[in-house]
């Protein structure tokens, strides 16, 4: 049977774009405010399911053509990759440092490696949450 | 004054999402349910916007905005659920 669901897949492709935005302030307001890598990471990962329930999965598999296991995979990678970076230093594992840095346009910037680190869980979490989801819709006859 | 007002509000706000509560448990047909569900999350988003009114504080906005995304999600599949049966398909079928 056909389905018309053009007013979906309308309304999708301009509400995707505001969740992405919503899912990057929440990561990058992390840093003094509520929000962080898990919950920004959170909000990217329901953009993706959303994609999902809108369309397919072979049309959404074409247009980001990631392993999402793979993603959690690099995340964890980054994470611990920052936390075994500080024992290079001589300071205990996880520690994390920071600076204020003069940067063009940006001026005056308070820079941290949290924020590698919080990268790093922002992709696991994207990566673990679309994985669940998917496989969590498999038929169990197929 | 003013807070009284609002905090009558948000009783009322309360008082509408213990009725769409009603309609979740009872609700003769799925189709009620999923917009039983939608209702409560408007009902909530609204509510926090009162509250941060009363406190004076912008620290729930971003609660807002995740609890109406997540509630366009929700009730997104849910109807989705009811209509098809199947929540995301494996290949494109038109």
């Amino acid at each position: 049977m056909k389905i018309n669901d053009v007013i979906l897949r309308t309304v999708v492709k301009g509400v995707v774009f505001i969740i992405l935005t919503l899912g990057m302030y929440l990561f990058f307001a992390g840093h003094n405010a509520p929000g962080g890598g898990f919950i920004g990471g959170l909000v990217l990962a329901s953009a993706v399911v959303l994609l999902y329930l809108a369309y397919d999965i072979e049309t959404i598999q074409k247009t980001m053509p990631f392993d999402f296991k793979k993603v959690a995979a690099v995340g964890v990678l980054l994470a611990t990759g920052t936390a075994l970076g500080s024992v290079l230093f001589d300071v205990p594992f996880l520690s994390h440092t920071d600076g204020y840095f003069d940067l063009p346009l940006l001026g005056e910037t308070h820079l941290t490696t949290v924020t590698i680190f919080e990268a790093g869980v922002a992709l696991t979490v994207v990566g673990v949450v679309v994985t669940i989801i998917l496989s969590i819709n498999e038929e169990g006859g197929e | 004054m003013k807070e009284t007002i609002l905090l009558l509000a948000v009783a009322l706000f309360f008082v509408a999402i213990a009725l769409s509560v009603y309609r979740i448990v009872k609700g003769p047909s799925m189709p009620d349910r999923a917009i039983a569900l939608d209702t409560i999350a408007v009902n909530l988003i609204s509510s926090i916007a009162i509250v941060s009114v009363l406190l004076s504080t912008k620290a729930f906005l971003d609660a807002i905005l995740i609890l109406g995304i997540l509630s366009f999600i929700g009730t997104i599949s849910f109807s989705k659920y009811i209509e098809r049966g199947v929540l995301i398909e494996r290949k494109r079928n038109d």
